[in-house]
């Protein structure tokens, strides 16, 4: 028996989970897919008064396409994106991510949504939603409200929700036609959190020359951030730490590594796209 | 203590027990159903010895509650197959040398079931990044992977049997 002990509710409705999170107050954890917070509950990290389940509400597990948009419920699995042949074919960041998400066994669990509210600043969900800017949608009892990704992550393990709120849906703007996307990442093994990753849009303009870039680095900071899209430059926009890993010199220059890496691959691709 | 009644569908039976709220799958298979082919390793979710088929997917059993089980179909290591009559993936781990002390085993051949059933057909490629929520100390993997490759061999040769 690890976790410390606390109350279950499971609700069928989104309406009941939002009036208990309210009732409860700061001490009801949502549990979606549980990867990340039973760890912490069995380690005794996390003490929550209350959990308050959200797989049986039913409604909440879906994801689909809206033009160019994915768009997630709560209760999307990982492992739906990652069969998604759709969408991955959409977007090459999305599909060289998937498979470096933990394990086929936790991405069968996890929720795209528990990671983002996770907010581990070197997960790759929040790093792509960065970088695709995709709006976060939370909702209380009393309204909902849409955050754009780079405002909802505040600190390390830290959002812009507020008690009583939970996140509900999220958009990902998918690049567009002819764009090239990538996700490249650093990680000690196979599926444990990356020391590093970097993530690049790129398109290609009429004359042939790279039209817009963007780059997104997580891991590096205490949120994933936006960074200029030119890796000579990137050692100065991250802000690493040392930790018992790596130092932060050796971070630093991996952050110009990757985002080399990241924004040659997704600038290939997006000739590819574009020759087609 | 947050006492409930569970009814789970486990290898095909329907198993009733009392448990805690915060009782763990893993915990209530081992201690309350004695279904002790589920090795608890790790426990936050690192090893994937626990590992169990939660309606046909791999899951950590240590990462869920017994309670949110409830209503779905649980396949353990024991559901498999029997030491009479073991399933082909225990015949080959056995006879390719896929294990040595066998406490990562269980979780191994549940992952490997669920590969199997994606790739018939499997590659050392695959097999590397797909089985890689399973930890062994003993065997350096490779005997593993020749023992999922045989399994393979060996339910090729059963289905072309049957039809």
């Amino acid at each position: 028996m690890k976790p410390a002990s606390f109350e279950y509710h499971a609700p069928t409705e989104l309406t009941e989970a939002l009036q208990l999170l309210a009732s409860i107050g700061e001490g009801a954890r949502p549990l979606a897919g549980g990867q990340s917070l039973f760890p912490m509950l069995n380690l005794r990290l996390a003490r929550p008064e209350a959990l308050v389940d959200l797989n049986r509400i039913e409604a909440l597990a879906y994801h689909r396409l809206e033009g160019d948009t994915l768009v997630v419920g709560a209760l999307c699995r990982q492992r739906d994106i990652e069969r998604d042949v759709e969408v991955l074919r959409r977007c090459g960041a999305l599909a060289d991510a998937m498979p470096l998400i933990g394990h086929v066994g936790i991405r069968n669990r996890g929720t795209v949504l528990g990671s983002l509210a996770h907010a581990d600043p070197s997960a790759e969900w929040p790093t792509l939603a960065v970088l695709l800017d995709a709006t976060i949608e939370v909702a209380s009892l009393e309204a909902r409200r849409q955050i754009p990704a780079r405002a909802f992550f505040k600190g390390l393990f830290a959002t812009d929700l507020r008690p009583g709120e939970l996140v509900v849906e999220a958009r990902f703007p998918l690049p567009s036609a002819g764009a090239g996307s990538a996700f490249v990442e650093v990680a000690r093994r196979h599926g444990d959190f990356a020391i590093g990753a970097a993530a690049a849009v790129v398109s290609i303009g009429p004359d042939g020359k790279v039209a817009d870039a963007r780059l997104a680095l997580g891991g590096f900071d205490s949120v994933p951030i936006r960074a200029t899209p030119d890796p000579a430059s990137v050692s100065d926009q991250v802000h690493p730490v040392d930790d018992i890993h790596a130092p932060a010199s050796y971070r630093r220059k991996l952050a110009e590594t990757l985002a080399g890496r990241a924004l040659d691959l997704a600038e290939r691709r997006a000739r590819e796209e574009t020759r087609r | 203590m947050n006492e409930l009644e569970v009814t789970l569908r486990v290898n095909g039976e329907s198993r009733v027990a009392r448990c805690e709220q915060r009782t763990t799958l893993a915990d209530f298979l081992r201690g309350k159903l004695g279904l002790t082919g589920t090795h608890l390793g790790c426990e936050h979710g690192v090893c994937g010895a626990c590992t169990v088929l939660v309606d046909g997917a791999s899951a950590r059993s240590c990462l869920m509650l017994a309670v949110q089980a409830q209503g779905q179909e649980i396949t353990t290591i024991e559901g498999l197959g029997t030491p009479e009559n073991p399933h082909l993936l225990m015949r080959a781990f056995s006879e390719m040398h896929g294990l040595q002390c066998g406490f990562c085993t269980p979780g191994f051949i549940l992952s490997a079931h669920e590969y199997l059933r994606e790739h018939p057909r499997p590659d050392r490629e695959s097999m590397r990044t797909e089985l890689s929520g399973n930890i062994c100390r003993c065997t350096g993997y490779v005997k593993i992977f020749e023992a999922v490759e045989r399994a393979a061999e060996m339910m090729a040769e059963t289905e072309g049997a049957s039809s």
